[in-house]
Parts: C-alpha cells; sequence; structure tokens
C-alpha cells in the first residue's frame, strides 16, 4: 500500500462538481495495494506535473509487445523516470472486447483481478476504438498479462497497421431497428481475420464497423475504413393505430416535424392517415425514430457497405461512400470477406506506407480502383457524375 | 514471472458474446418490437414475445479504476443478475428485467456519483482520448476539460430538453483518436508552433525519408545539421499536423503556452433527415487554461444555449445551421469569424460560397 497518496493541488480541482471524476478514479487505483497501487500514484503525479507545465509527459516508440504478435501493445514511456519511476515504462494493453460491450460480472471480476495483479488498477472502458483499454503495463509483465487473458478467453486487440479491433452496436441483442446481426457478424469477422489483427502487413490501419441500421449508432461512416450500416429494399412496417395514437400525444406535429423532415418528400398526412411513397424513401430513419411503435424498418434487411473513412491524418478527413448498395450479410458473410480481402490484395501491393485506403483511392482514382477490385461503378457510389471533362479516355477501346 | 511456453496459445480471438448475454436477450435476440424512454436514463424494449427488458444508462468519465468497475459489478449482481454493458459512449447500462429494481438501481448509481441520463434530446457522454494522461502528441488535456464541461453542461445529460440529441467529442490532437470530425460540437487539441528537431537524436530514433514523406505539404527535407545528416522545416508550409512527429519522435511540438484546442460544430454521424456531414471550425484557438479551462467551457456553453434556444424540434446543431446560414450563426453566438476559418487545403473551393443567395441586414 502506498503510505502516502502524491500531493495533487492543481487536478485535485476536477475532484469538485457533479460530473463523475477520472482523478477520483486514478486515486481509487492509487490505493490498491502492491504494484498497482504505486503506479497509479506515480500516475497522479505525472499528471499533476503536466497540469503545472501545461504539457504531456509521455514518449512513444520502442517495440513492445507479445511474442508473435506485431500489434496489441502500444509502447509508453515516461519522460521523468527518475522523478516517476513507477510509471517509467507505462504501456497500452489493448484487450479485444466481446461483440456488442456485453458482460457478466463474473468476467469483468477476473479482468479486474489480473489488472491489480500485473499492471495499475486504471482502465479505460473504453477505447475510442472498442477495445478494453488496460493502462500502464511494464515491459516484463506483458507475456504474464497475455498468459492470464488468454486463460480466460481473451485475446490482444489491433495496433499499427493491421485490421484494428472490429466493433458492433447491441443490434439484435437490444434493438429492434437491427437490419442484420452485427455482434455476429463482427465476433465471425473478427475471428476469421485473426493473423491480419496481429501481425501488421498493411500499409496502415484498417477498421471495420458493424452499425445495424441508419443511424450508425458506432460511428462506422466516420470511423472506419469499412463501414457496414443496416438497411432494408422494401416497404417501410407501419401499424396505422400506433400512428394515430402518436398524432394524437402532442409529442410532435406529424406534418412539421416528421412528414415535413422527410428528406425526399416521400411522406403525406392528411390529418388521418399517414402514407409512404417507399420508392422514394432512402432509408433515413427520421420517422421510425419518431415513432418507434408505429413503423419498422421493412422485412428484406441487409446492408450497405461504404469504404474509406478515416481521421485527418494524413490527407485530410474523409467520410466513407458507397461500394456495395445492398449486401444480405447472412453468416459466413463470404461476400464481405472476398470483398475486403481484394481490397487488401490491392492496397496492400499499391498503397503507400502510411496511406488509409480512402486515401490511396483519392490518389489512384475510384474508376481505377472499381476495376482493379472487380466491381462495376453504378451512380449509386456517387453525389453526382463528373463535372469536370478531364476524361482519362482509354484510346485502344477505340481501336 | 515465467510463463508455461508449452500452455501458451494465440489468435484466439475475443470470447463469443453469448456467454454474457442475459437470458431475456438470448430469448428475444431478433425479436424485439419496439422501445421507449421511461424516464431519462432508462430505456425500456419490449419484445414480439411481450417480454420487457430495462436499460438503466449510467455516465462514467472513461477512465475508470478497476474498483469502480468492482463496484458497478456488486450493483450489476444486486439488479441485474449480473449482466451489464458499456455502451459506444463510455456510458455503462445495466441490464433489468424486474421493473421494481429500476428505481433502487437509479439510486444506488447516483449515490456512488454516477449520474443516470443521456438519453433521447440531450447531451450524452463525450466520447474522447487520452490527454496528458497518457499521450505523446497531446496537446491538451482530454479528461480534465471533458470533466469541466460536462460539470457545466450536467443538467442537459439528466433531461432532455434539447431540440434534438447534441454529441460532443473530444480529441487531444490531429490524430483524432476521438474521430471527432463528425460531432455536434468538437474540441480539438492544436499545436501552433513548427516542430523543434533533436538534430543530435533524429538519427538514432528515426528513418530519414519516411519523416520527410510524413508531411503533407512536403514542409520536411533533408538537411545537414553541423556535419550530421538531419532534416529542416519549411516554416511557411507546416500546418501544425504533428504528422512527422507520429513516425520521428524527434521533432517534438508539444508546447505549454502555443498550445490549446479549436472548437468545431455541425458535424454528424446519424443518416436521420440530412445525410452525415463533418464538423465545422467555429473556434480556431482556446489557450490552455488548466485545471478547469474556463474560456472552452464558457465559449461551449453559449453554442449549446443559442442552438437550445433557436433550433427548431428535431433539428441537430448542423442542420439547424445550414437553415438559419453561416453568418447568422456567428452573428446569434457572438464568435468572431477570421481568415481561419476559410479553408486553404485541399478542395479548399467546395466551402467557398457559390451563389447570391445571402440573407442582408
Amino acid at each position: 500500500m502506498v503510505e502516502k497518496l502524491r500531493d495533487t493541488p492543481k487536478i485535485d480541482e476536477l475532484m469538485k462538481g457533479p460530473w463523475p471524476s477520472f482523478v477520483k478514479e486514478i486515486k481509487l487505483s492509487a490505493k490498491l495495494s502492491g504494484r498497482a497501487g504505486e503506479r497509479a500514484n506515480d500516475l497522479l503525479g505525472v499528471l499533476e506535473r503536466s497540469y503545472n507545465d501545461k504539457i504531456g509527459h509521455w514518449k512513444h516508440g520502442g517495440i513492445v509487445g507479445v511474442m508473435g504478435y506485431g500489434g496489441g501493445v502500444i509502447g509508453r514511456y515516461n519522460d521523468l523516470p527518475e522523478e516517476f519511476p513507477k510509471v517509467a515504462h507505462f504501456h497500452t494493453v489493448r484487450v479485444n472486447q466481446p461483440s456488442g460491450w456485453f458482460y457478466k460480472t463474473d468476467v469483468l471480476r477476473k479482468i479486474c483481478d489480473l489488472w491489480e495483479k500485473h499492471g495499475s488498477g486504471v482502465t479505460n472502458m473504453h477505447g475510442s476504438t472498442g477495445d478494453i483499454i488496460l493502462l500502464g503495463c511494464a515491459t516484463e509483465d506483458l507475456e504474464p498479462v497475455f498468459a492470464d487473458l488468454t486463460e480466460m478467453g481473451f485475446d490482444l486487440g489491433g495496433s499499427g497497421s493491421d485490421v484494428r479491433t472490429p466493433s458492433a452496436c447491441c443490434g439484435m441483442a437490444r434493438c429492434e431497428w437491427a437490419c442484420y446481426d452485427t455482434m455476429g457478424a463482427c465476433h465471425d469477422i473478427t475471428q476469421t481475420f485473426q493473423d491480419e489483427l496481429h501481425r501488421p502487413a498493411f500499409p496502415y490501419k484498417y477498421k471495420f464497423k458493424f452499425a445495424g441500421c441508419p443511424n450508425d449508432c458506432v460511428a462506422s461512416v466516420a470511423r472506419s475504413d469499412m463501414s457496414i450500416i443496416g438497411t432494408w429494399r422494401d416497404d417501410i412496417q407501419m401499424d396505422a393505430a400506433a400512428v394515430s395514437e402518436y398524432a394524437q400525444s402532442g409529442k410532435f406535429d406529424m406534418q412539421a416535424d416528421v412528414v415535413g423532415r422527410c428528406p425526399t418528400g416521400c411522406m403525406s398526412w392528411d390529418g388521418q392517415k399517414l402514407a409512404i411513397d417507399n420508392r422514394n424513401c432512402v432509408k433515413c430513419m427520421h420517422c421510425i425514430n419518431a415513432m418507434p411503435k408505429a413503423l419498422a424498418p421493412g422485412r428484406d434487411r441487409g446492408a450497405t457497405v461504404l469504404l474509406g473513412s478515416k481521421a485527418p491524418i494524413v490527407g485530410g478527413a474523409l467520410l466513407s461512400s458507397v461500394m456495395v448498395p445492398f449486401l444480405k450479410m447472412e453468416p459466413p458473410y463470404e461476400d464481405l470477406k472476398e470483398l475486403a480481402e481484394a481490397i487488401w490484395d490491392l492496397w496492400g501491393e499499391h498503397g503507400k506506407n502510411r496511406e488509409r485506403v480512402g486515401e490511396f483511392i483519392q490518389r489512384i482514382g475510384m474508376s481505377n480502383f472499381l476495376e482493379q477490385i472487380g466491381l462495376d461503378p453504378i451512380p449509386e457510389m456517387v453525389i453526382q457524375p463528373r463535372t469536370n471533362p478531364y476524361i482519362f479516355f482509354e484510346t485502344e477501346e477505340e481501336e | 514471472m515465467a510463463v508455461d511456453m508449452k500452455k501458451r496459445v494465440t489468435d484466439i480471438g475475443p470470447p463469443h458474446y453469448d456467454k454474457f448475454l442475459p437470458p431475456v436477450i438470448k430469448k428475444n435476440y431478433g425479436k424485439w418490437k419496439y422501445h421507449e424512454i421511461v424516464k431519462p436514463g432508462v430505456l425500456m424494449h419490449v419484445a414480439e414475445s411481450g417480454d420487457k427488458l430495462y436499460s438503466v444508462r449510467a455516465a462514467t468519465p472513461r477512465l475508470a479504476s478497476i474498483e469502480s468497475i468492482r463496484m458497478f459489478c456488486d450493483i450489476a449482481d444486486e439488479f441485474c443478475d449480473g449482466h451489464l454493458r458499456y455502451t459506444s459512449r463510455n456510458n455503462v447500462e445495466f441490464l433489468i428485467t424486474d421493473e421494481s429494481k429500476i428505481d433502487p438501481c437509479v439510486a444506488r448509481l447516483k449515490k456512488e456519483g454516477y449520474p443516470v441520463g443521456g438519453m433521447g434530446p440531450s447531451i450524452t457522454n463525450i466520447v474522447h482520448t487520452q490527454g496528458w494522461v497518457h499521450c505523446h502528441s497531446a496537446a491538451t488535456d482530454a479528461s480534465g476539460v471533458v470533466k469541466s464541461l460536462m460539470d457545466e453542461l450536467f443538467p442537459y445529460f439528466e433531461e432532455m430538453n434539447l431540440p434534438a440529441k447534441l454529441r460532443i467529442a473530444f480529441a487531444c490532437c490531429l490524430n483524432m483518436c476521438g474521430a471527432v470530425h463528425c460531432s455536434d460540437i468538437a474540441l480539438l487539441g492544436v499545436h501552433r508552433r513548427i516542430p523543434e528537431i533533436q538534430h543530435d537524436q533524429i538519427k538514432a530514433q528515426c528513418e530519414i525519408p519516411s519523416t520527410v514523406a510524413a508531411c503533407p505539404t512536403g514542409a520536411i527535407r533533408t538537411a545537414t545539421v553541423d556535419g550530421k545528416q538531419s532534416v529542416e522545416v519549411i516554416e511557411e508550409q507546416c500546418m501544425f499536423c504533428a504528422n512527422c512527429y507520429t513516425v520521428c519522435p524527434a521533432m517534438t511540438l508539444n508546447d505549454p503556452e502555443m498550445d490549446g484546442l479549436s472548437i468545431w460544430v455541425g458535424g454528424k454521424v446519424s443518416n436521420a433527415r440530412h445525410e452525415p456531414m463533418f464538423s465545422k471550425l467555429a473556434i480556431p484557438y482556446i489557450p490552455n487554461e488548466p485545471p478547469r479551462w474556463p474560456t472552452a467551457v464558457k465559449a461551449v456553453k453559449n453554442i449549446v444555449e443559442t442552438y437550445a434556444k433557436n433550433a427548431r424540434k428535431f433539428e441537430r446543431v448542423g442542420e439547424w445551421i445550414e437553415r438559419i446560414g453561416w453568418p447568422q450563426f456567428f452573428d446569434l453566438t457572438g464568435i468572431e469569424f477570421t481568415k481561419y476559418h476559410i479553408d486553404d487545403f485541399t478542395h479548399a473551393g467546395e466551402s467557398f460560397k457559390r451563389s447570391a443567395q445571402l440573407r442582408h441586414k
């Protein structure tokens, strides 16, 4: 047990107020017995130092990991090791979460025990990509942590230029809007591509996110190279009596707030009856979101597959764009896997170091990319056709 | 500690989620009929079978001690037969089938200091990054700014009186581990000075060709400094993205006085009504003011309040601004429009106003 917690007047200011405090969390861990407490206590000290210096005190670099894996551990070192010796190495261990982030308390308690024994008692639930993050592992503890994790049925997640840990919304487990089994697909893809996940061999990272409907609760369109967003092809299911109940509930104005906000104007309301021109519905979810008891996605369900989103580094932020307008998404998800592998073959061969697939497409041209991976160009892939006349005609076709 | 190499296994992947699902979910998997928000922070899902599942949502600070995870386990054991889940925005959800256990569960969470809410037209938990707690490239702290912000925006988490949901995200540098580029309001850490090159260490720590290639604007070129192979940075071409630092630790950008954060608005990821949108720049720079970042907090609160007062029902921030126009957004919020708001990177022209459709005062 740490005899006395580090003196931290600056960050103690963040113990105040109604929102749960991360400083309180670090202090809870600093009171643990053994090394975990000592490490968390030094983390308090480093953080207080950063609050005084207005600068971070962490360094990256160095290759650390477990044997046979190229990813899953991110090396992190403190730049003041003499002052804060217990956090001199303070690596991040990414642990692949179960699909949908569902847990039973027995397994969570085991993870806590492991991280008290080998780590710092400090975690993130969860990291931005979806992993359970164990913060602050010393180099010599990595193999024992890995051994304990695999014994309880867990494995590491991705890092570096590999398949990053896929994630999924809760899908069919707890949502009537799930147009395919997001958790099932996420688990299947994760298991199928274990080699690609643990051994970085791509130009850069490749993320999958599985969203059950166009509300996209896992932000797949913005945060994953391959965005699989649930949708449907037939008519919205409607319970007319329930629509009337909503209309009379006073919760909103049916004409202005529901019909008037339909992006394609495909709905009409005569004060009694709601009509939908389903051929013009773009599956935006607004009316369904407004009236979950009355409307539901159709029965012919699947997913739209989009490609290429990323944050700004290196060439600017991108959103994913349409590759396949509709895919049935049934196990064993062969179509999706074949598409991913065709993309990896091309991008793996021709992508530059640290070039995400979205940037690669911008560089080589979408038409060229589609031809190489064997997809036909279709109008669903663009907002509009090109407006400039600088066309790279293939002259040999004329001969 | 010795590890038994004969027993060592790899590539097992995550455990199957099926092991962790409560019986009510296993029984009704894919057969849910509808849901409604019973009260702030409590969702009810009704299955075709008539079964009901209640989810009580509480905020966590993302950074969690194993002691508080154990406490959540105690609560889940007491009220939910040991079943809980986390959300994509760092909330924890307690899965309850016995309706009489909802209120005691909510009361217990609040007593332990974890607020219940974040549903419907509210501000839910902020998705964020590591900041000074654990990141090498952070231009600001993340958890501390988020804590300061949510203390101030707290009523919006517990109530549901905004025009639509409002999603806030925070990333402590342009790497954007928090992918803040599509949020209603985003805070983004920024560096503002060129990398300081450690000429004596660069050869040992970095590959010079990949460092040169890392620059999106070609501002880095090879140079010989004091007879040693190194690089130099063309100052006018540097936009402080820190991409070089990511590949080369000997090019540091962190600076106590020049670093800070920027605020972006009007992004979304959902397809509801308007297609997904990027966030757009509102405030280019606010200095780091630890421990409570008062200027940043005040700026975000101002945007939230202006939106709450002026947007129509179901309008997200980006949809509201698109309706009223950006000049009115700057007028209503009192935020100054500067030269930094005009894009000058690739495809900049797409953001120029290309019509005479303007409102005149």
